[in-house]
């Protein structure tokens, strides 16, 4: 189990809250359709910290304006995935951002077991480290 | 006009040998229309007693370009039509003068042309704009409040090595204020301890922790040894929590070779972001910037020293300027003001410092102490900094003012916290996520921020600690550098 506050992964910009509510949801997708930013939900069983590609649960919805139905995207990809990590990205193509303006999950799974950190000894005093989480020791798909 | 107000234009008279008025020599021109790729600087000038501002501002554009103290026939083999700076515009500075309390102010408006200037190079661009003639006796004071860098400048320069966006990528952090700390005491921590501190501070919620200005390599903690203690704090905690963590390393030395070879160090050590300081000057921040760039790094920059030349009204420069010229530099993170700390900072003073720093595309707005339209040409953007005095009290002010890309310093609002510093830095970061999440909800944090910040207290202890500590704690000092414009309501058609 994690030891950090809340024993959970800290990625995105709420997850020091309680989990959000759909209610919840849909205002944050509410303010990213405001500022004409297009929706998507992303999946993944291994949350490294530096795993970037988590998997597209589908293109992002850059035509779809309508709250409540991209919270039912949301919920289909929750249905589906229901031990993964989910997480609603906002993507803005103005000149000058053109990448991600909100990341925040939606859904993790019922235990998180977390990450250890490898250390490699090397010359000097020097260590190199490596975070490995603990759930990709299982293949893919059989993780939580 | 009399004579000795106008340009002679006569070559035998404008080159026999002697002293003549700035204005006679061509340094005054009320006609000129800037040419787009001119650059333009604006500054503050107190006249001596008996110098009229028009012939102080001829002098100002004379000292900072080609002019010396007497004529030179030496003038005649050069385009020296062109290389003359030329003052165009004089004003008046609003509440200054006779029945006021400051002495009479002009803002002159100074024209220069591009090959005045080495590209490039913010070295050779301020030896020029604020090189002797900032000690020139005509003036009794003078102030360069605001330039005009042209787009064919500016594409002279490299910009932030790794700039906004793309420090939001490798972090994976977006939608919100990043979150920091400055490791305190700033002085006197054994690398053993000062890890420590750097630890507890990432694994209870904040992004960055930081070095201070003046932690370099001293009798009781010499740089290697916090380099490595500190990226054993930040891989900890990044496997703590399963975010990407950083500690600013600050590589500020005495030499350049000293810089490169601690740069390399933070380097092999997989550290994400080092640090410099302003007083290294400009062109080792620009070698810096380089190095960074050439090798993913993104670089923070303290800016230790500039109140000495940019905190007086009258005279020094202004820090809008400075944060133009770091910009150019190339740095990724500059300290440019809280608002609310314990650091000077008027609210449209200092929002014209981020503006500066984010914008892709400044507009004129003298309210922010913006005197000029600027296109900043595709230059990524800078990552304002806001530390000195803050408190998680102050969320939805730091919100509301700062908007979501600046860094946050929590220093003393973490590591003072009643219950310890990983619960300082977890205060920190609910109170941060809760005011974002109303806010982005359409609630009006100005209002409801302190009603918003005790019912997230109710089921966060931490934040709840943090606020019967620190909740009345404000800065209510008057600031130096205020905008000598207001904005004057009109009515709409």
């Amino acid at each position: 189990m994690m030891t950090n506050h809340g024993n959970r992964l800290t990625q995105g910009q709420f997850s020091y809250l309680p989990d959000l509510t759909d209610k919840q949801i849909s205002a944050q997708i509410e303010y990213a359709l405001s500022k004409n930013w297009a929706l998507g939900v992303e999946y993944t069983d291994d949350p490294h910290p530096r795993n970037t590609y988590w998997e597209m649960y589908g293109n992002p919805m850059f035509d779809l304006k309508d709250a409540s139905a991209i919270l039912t995207e949301v919920n289909a990809c929750r249905k589906t995935f229901p031990n993964h990590y989910i997480r609603v990205t906002a993507f803005d193509a103005t000149q000058g951002v053109e990448s991600v303006q909100m990341s925040y999950i939606v859904n993790r799974p019922k235990k998180e077991p977390g990450f250890g950190l490898t250390r490699q000894e090397i010359g000097g005093r020097q260590i190199q480290y490596t975070v490995h989480s603990y759930a990709t020791d299982k293949p893919e798909g059989e993780r939580y | 006009m009399s004579d000795k107000d106008s340009q002679i234009t006569d070559g035998k008279k404008r080159y026999s040998a002697g002293v003549l008025r700035y204005k006679q020599m061509g340094y005054w021109d009320p006609d000129y229309q800037p040419k787009e790729t001119d650059l333009i600087a604006m500054f503050r000038m107190t006249p001596q007693e008996g110098v009229d501002s028009e012939e102080c501002a001829a002098a100002v554009a004379g000292e900072s370009s080609t002019a010396t103290w007497t004529v030179v026939w030496t003038d005649r083999l050069t385009a020296c039509d062109l290389y003359r700076a030329k003052a165009y515009r004089v004003d008046a500075v609003p509440n200054t003068g006779p029945g006021t309390k400051t002495e009479q102010q002009y803002f002159a408006y100074i024209a220069y042309d591009i090959d005045l200037f080495e590209g490039g190079s913010i070295a050779n661009l301020t030896a020029s704009i604020i090189g002797n003639v900032f000690g020139f006796k005509a003036v009794k004071a003078l102030r360069l409040e605001d330039m005009r860098i042209p787009v064919a400048y500016l594409k002279t320069f490299q910009g932030p090595a790794t700039g906004v966006v793309v420090e939001r990528e490798r972090l994976d952090k977006f939608g919100r204020p990043l979150l920091g700390a400055t490791t305190k005491p700033k002085l006197g921590l054994s690398g053993r301890n000062y890890g420590r501190v750097v630890y507890e501070g990432l694994k209870g919620g904040l992004d960055f922790m930081k070095d201070d200005e003046n932690i370099n390599s001293q009798p009781f903690m010499h740089w290697r040894d916090r380099f490595l203690y500190c990226m054993e704090a930040v891989n900890k905690a990044s496997a703590a929590t399963g975010e990407v963590k950083g500690h600013y390393l600050n590589v500020t030395a005495g030499t350049m070779e000293e810089m490169y070879a601690r740069a390399e160090f933070a380097k092999s050590l997989g550290s994400v972001i080092i640090m410099i300081d302003l007083v290294i000057g400009y062109t080792a921040i620009q070698s810096m910037a380089l190095w960074a760039r050439k090798n993913d790094m993104i670089l923070h920059l303290h800016r230790a020293g500039n109140s000495t030349y940019s905190r007086q009204k009258n005279h020094g420069m202004n820090f809008r300027v400075i944060c133009k010229w770091m910009r150019m530099a190339g740095v990724d993170h500059i300290h440019a003001g809280t608002v609310v700390g314990k650091l000077e900072g008027d609210p449209m003073m200092i929002r014209g410092f981020y503006d500066t720093l984010l914008d892709t595309h400044t507009p004129m707005q003298l309210e922010k102490g913006l005197f000029f339209e600027q296109d900043w040409a595709s230059l990524n953007k800078v990552m304002p900094v806001a530390s000195g005095g803050i408190h998680a009290g102050q969320m939805h002010q730091l919100l509301t003012y700062l908007g979501d890309d600046v860094v946050l310093q929590f220093g003393g609002g973490t590591i003072g916290h009643p219950m310890g510093i990983q619960a300082g830095a977890t205060a920190n970061r609910v109170a941060l996520e809760a005011m974002v999440l109303a806010r982005n909800e359409g609630r009006d944090i100005w209002n409801e921020g302190p009603q918003i910040l005790q019912d997230a207290a109710k089921w966060c202890s931490p934040l709840k600690a943090a606020i019967d500590t620190w909740g009345d704690i404000s800065f209510n000092y008057e600031s130096t550098d205020t905008a000598d414009f207001a904005v004057t309501p009109t009515a709409s058609n």
